[in-house]
């Protein structure tokens, strides 16, 4: 059998997708709560005072408890299929971010330009 | 009966929902229900109802499930080029105070109606119809990754198609131009069926185009045979799953868009009403962002038809695999990112506009280097003007055309000149036919020996060719100079006489095309009636370079007898050259997927639940999304969806083609 | 894995598999199924982007700090975690075939998963009770499509859930129903990654407004 053919055929093992264990689902779950307190305390107590900050830092927040889920619940790993998973991954966060930071700058920038409806009107 | 029953019956529908009133719809209906009638007539007579349901409603092979959705689209096309005609029709009389034979209320319909038929039921179905018919051929698979899935989402799309055709004669369709948008298609200034038959027909045929998506990139990235790496996937396949990436990253879009758009017709919420902080303007940025990459979804496999042809008919490997690929990649991401020019006069701005108008600009040049690639392949190659080269040359020429009209479209100042101006109608209609359409061509013609066994008849298509492309230039190149004088589209009338002139050789265009249709058709009915004579035993009509040629024509159910080993990008063609012997031992069973009925059943279901919606009656809507879930769930309790073909079928298939083959020495 | 093949000639390359082992059931369904998930996740993405541009169009009436009640969002986060880390421990004991300890982890998941509903659903009843309907502006509208969405999308997991369940009970731990077990725990977790979005981005930044 010459190489070319053993490459293509030695990824056809069964069940090549990751498990966690009972000490990364624990870890995970201390890190998720504690990066969902952390948030809630600062918005409900206010403790950092600035608002734009409280945001940002949530927002901070908000990704790296995203990132911990992908790697202890969704055992995300460049290595699972093949690398593929993590493919499509990164080419769905690539257009998730496009369409919502599009969607937002071209709809601000059209509000900025055109009086916007409701405010014609006076409703707001 | 009280109205009060009759409405919980019935919902709004009533007899005057029949739109008896118009005579033309009254005569259509009259010529569609005779011909319905006679074909329903004939298939009891000929007790084909078995074979129909045994071998191909429930049937989970992908290249059944391809021929029929190429039937699909070419059954749809019939229909939307009527419409198309009746719009050319209506523009050549509307001039001199004459109101044409259409009144605006039908026009209207008529002209959302072409548009929303030719994208989704005509140009998709084709597409994914060859898709799914070639790519796994080309990769040496035996079907797809989810057989099952393949044929309800083919069921998915004829369900959509069923509720437009519905609409012809129970209500009407939207007045709204094909992408409805609001405020035009909220409820208050849409209040009857039009824009519902529109949302429910688009999302139930949505679902099923979304599924097969994700069918395919799976089947591209987990059945490619050994050998197969990504570099040495036929270009093909290369624009298949480029475009199944974009098919998965733009349909929900749409799906979204439709439900917010549904929800403020149905419920009252305000995403995009004029009052109460809603945005109509944010419905056109989103439909648009799946609208953008929809055009490339249509437009990359037909690339990838045209490199598989190129090639092979210029007897050469395909200049520039590589950078092919590259283009192809990046046209993909780019497609994501230009969405705005189709409303640059909405108003966003310079710095947003000149963002866009880049971006668009850009997507020229990987696409300018896929043109130099087959260019570069045709030189100094032997090539043989067979109908698919004849139909990648207009192509070609084509293309260029609409491409470069596209870039003017591109620049943000001219765009406010020629926004909604017959200018751009040509130029879609310019790379849409010219790209997608020629290309679907071209593929039938190169791919009908393979899924048949015999050529399609070559007088009859060389006649739809030049039809086609003459009929083509003629329609449209006279919608530049109107769109340049300032015509804009959908008008149902006009003052000004000096320009009925141009809508005269339009309407002649569109006649010519109208003959090239008919042309195909014969051609279809001829090569049928002189399939011996057409007959091509080798299943390697035209010489060619990949995979599917290798197999039968048309191919055992089980495509290869074993799995082909691929060692070159033209991995046939590599065979071929390196003196391959066909086996003709040692066949075993062969696993494969079983037929069911559940997918026709579930989009039967959906179908109904979408027309218990579109005319509000409650109860049938409710009572199929029940059947829905009830069908779909108990489809999971059935754990044996596979079976052995036995040993001796393999042998019995083998040894027929090993007989054929020595007869055709 | 070692694959028989019938030399044709010495040095002649290979054209096929003369002994075939076909895919294993199942074979394209963990990537399948992701790739349903990134297609799920443009759903969520367009709702957000919809939400981000209308969040603003209040319309004269209620604002977020005017109806959201962040306790009882935490409270609905906390069963959401919860219910994240025992489907985590369904399937640990899932790949420790005990048939039992699996069952009753998925109907715990389950029962944090009602929940999650139905606090979810007082939380709409309170806010429709105070005149905040989906109708109301353009605010609330994206505001409710977007935390229904994600509620329809726990309820469609309950659903798929119990009939896993039942499937277990009927044929066991067998291949199919693991594989099915791993989907759902996909789709689960994935839910659980759209609510952070939630929480964060309509919660606590409308609190912030």
């Amino acid at each position: 059998m010459n190489t070319e053919t053993r490459a293509a055929t030695a990824d056809h093992h069964h069940d090549d997708h990751a498990h966690g264990s009972l000490s990364t689902y624990l870890l995970g779950f201390v890190l998720s709560v504690a990066l969902t307190a952390v948030p809630f305390w600062l918005v409900m107590s206010g403790a950092l005072g600035n608002k734009q900050v409280t945001a940002l830092v949530i927002t901070v927040f908000a990704i790296v408890q995203i990132v911990v889920h992908m790697i202890y619940f969704l055992h995300m790993s460049p290595k699972s299929e093949n690398g593929w998973s993590m493919m499509a991954l990164i080419f769905t966060i690539v257009m998730v971010v496009i369409a919502m930071s599009g969607s937002v700058w071209v709809m601000n920038h059209l509000n900025s330009n055109m009086m916007p409806i409701h405010q014609m009107t006076g409703t707001k | 009966m009280s109205p009060d029953l009759l409405k919980l019956i019935f919902g709004r529908l009533g007899i005057e929902s029949l739109p008896l009133h118009e005579p033309i719809v009254v005569g259509t209906f009259v010529v569609v229900a005779l011909g319905g009638i006679a074909l329903l007539g004939g298939l009891t007579y000929f007790r084909l109802w078995g074979y129909l349901w045994r071998e191909w409603f429930t049937t989970v092979d992908h290249k059944r499930i391809g021929i029929m959705y190429m039937i699909l689209g070419i059954v749809m096309l019939l229909r939307g080029f009527a419409d198309a005609l009746m719009m050319r029709g209506q523009q050549v009389l509307a001039f001199g105070g004459s109101e044409g034979y259409l009144n605006a209320h039908h026009y209207d319909q008529v002209f959302t109606a072409h548009g929303v038929i030719m994208i989704f039921f005509v140009a998709m179905p084709l597409v994914t119809g060859l898709m799914n018919y070639v790519v796994p051929l080309q990769i040496g698979a035996r079907d797809v990754s989810f057989p099952f899935l393949n044929n309800f989402s083919f069921w998915m799309t004829v369900g959509g198609a069923v509720l437009v055709m519905a609409s012809l004669f129970i209500g009407e369709f939207a007045r709204t131009g094909w992408l409805a948008y609001p405020p035009l298609s909220n409820i208050g200034y849409s209040p009857d069926v039009g824009v519902d038959y529109y949302i429910w027909a688009l999302q139930v045929a949505g679902v099923g185009t979304t599924l097969s998506g994700i069918n395919l990139i799976c089947t591209i990235v987990k059945l490619r045979c050994p050998g197969m790496t990504m570099m040495r996937m036929p270009v093909f396949t290369w624009t298949s799953l480029c475009t199944n990436v974009l098919i998965v990253a733009s349909f929900p879009v749409l799906t979204v868009v439709l439900a917010l758009l549904s929800l403020d017709r149905y419920v009252g919420t305000n995403f995009f009403t004029n009052d109460f902080g809603g945005s109509p303007m944010m419905y056109v940025n989103l439909i648009w962002i799946w609208g953008h990459p929809e055009v490339y979804i249509l437009v990359l496999p037909a690339f990838g038809i045209f490199s598989e042809v190129t090639s092979t008919f210029s007897g050469k490997r395909l200049f520039g695999y590589t950078s092919m690929v590259y283009a192809t990649v990046v046209i993909t991401i780019l497609s994501y990112l230009v969405w705005l020019h189709h409303f640059f006069t909405m108003g966003s701005g310079a710095s947003v506009n000149s963002f866009f108008g880049i971006t668009s600009m850009i997507i020229s040049i990987p696409t300018g280097a896929k043109m130099f690639n087959w260019l570069f392949t045709m030189y100094r190659g032997r090539i043989r003007y067979e109908l698919p080269m004849m139909w990648t040359i207009a192509f070609m020429l084509t293309f260029v055309i609409g491409g470069m009209t596209g870039v003017l479209l591109a620049v943000p100042p001219a765009d406010f000149v020629l926004h909604n101006s017959l200018f751009l109608i040509a130029h879609f209609h310019n790379v849409i036919i010219g790209g997608v359409v020629f290309g679907a061509f071209a593929g039938i013609s190169y791919w009908f020996p393979k899924a048949f066994g015999y050529k399609l008849d070559p007088f009859w298509g060389k006649l739809s060719f030049w039809f086609w492309v003459s009929g083509f230039y003629l329609a449209f190149m006279p919608l530049y100079v109107l769109g340049l004088m300032g015509v804009t589209r959908r008008l149902r009338v006009f003052d000004d006489p000096s320009l009925q002139i141009w809508f005269i050789i339009a309407a002649i265009g569109a006649v010519l095309v109208l003959l090239g249709i008919m042309c195909m058709l014969m051609q279809f009915a001829v090569s049928f009636l002189k399939r011996e004579q057409l007959k091509d035993v080798t299943g390697d009509p035209w010489d060619a370079r990949t995979l599917e040629w290798a197999t039968s024509s048309p191919p055992p159910d089980y495509n290869f007898a074993f799995t082909p080993v691929v060692h070159d990008n033209d991995a046939w063609w590599d065979m071929k050259k390196r003196g391959y012997q066909r086996p003709l031992t040692g066949f075993k069973p062969i696993h494969m997927p079983s037929s069911t009925g559940t997918g026709i059943i579930l989009a039967g279901l959906a179908t109904a639940m979408g027309f218990g919606l579109i005319w509000y009656i409650w109860w049938l809507a409710a009572l199929s999304f029940i059947g829905l879930l009830a069908v779909g769930i108990g489809h999971t309790f059935n754990y044996h969806r596979d079976f052995d073909i036995p040993a001796e079928d393999v042998i019995r298939t083998e040894d027929a083609r090993t007989k054929l083959l020595a007869g055709a020495k | 894995m070692t694959i028989a093949i019938k030399p044709t000639q010495s040095g002649e390359p290979l054209f096929y598999l003369a002994d075939e082992h076909p895919h294993p059931e199942g074979w394209s369904t963990s990537l399948g199924f992701w790739i349903y998930l990134m297609s799920d996740c443009l759903i969520f993405a367009i709702l957000f982007a919809t939400y981000g541009v209308l969040s603003g169009n209040y319309a004269a009436g209620p604002a977020p700090k005017d109806l959201f009640d962040l306790s009882l969002v935490a409270v609905n986060t906390t069963m959401l975690l919860l219910s994240s880390i025992t489907y985590g421990f369904a399937m640990l004991t899932m790949q420790q075939n005990k048939i039992g300890q699996t069952q009753l982890w998925l109907a715990i998941t389950g029962l944090f998963g009602l929940a999650f509903i139905g606090i979810e659903l007082t939380e709409f009843a309170h806010m429709i009770h105070e005149g905040a309907t989906p109708q109301r502006s353009a605010f609330l509208s994206s505001f409710f499509t977007l935390v229904a969405t994600h509620g329809l999308h726990v309820t469609f997991g309950l659903v798929w859930l119990v009939t896993l369940m039942t499937q277990v009970a009927r044929f066991g731990l067998i291949e199919a129903n693991r594989r099915r077990l791993m989907c759902l725990s996909m789709f689960w977790h994935f839910l659980d990654v759209v609510w952070i979005g939630v929480f964060t981005f309509v919660y606590l930044m409308g609190m912030l407004r």
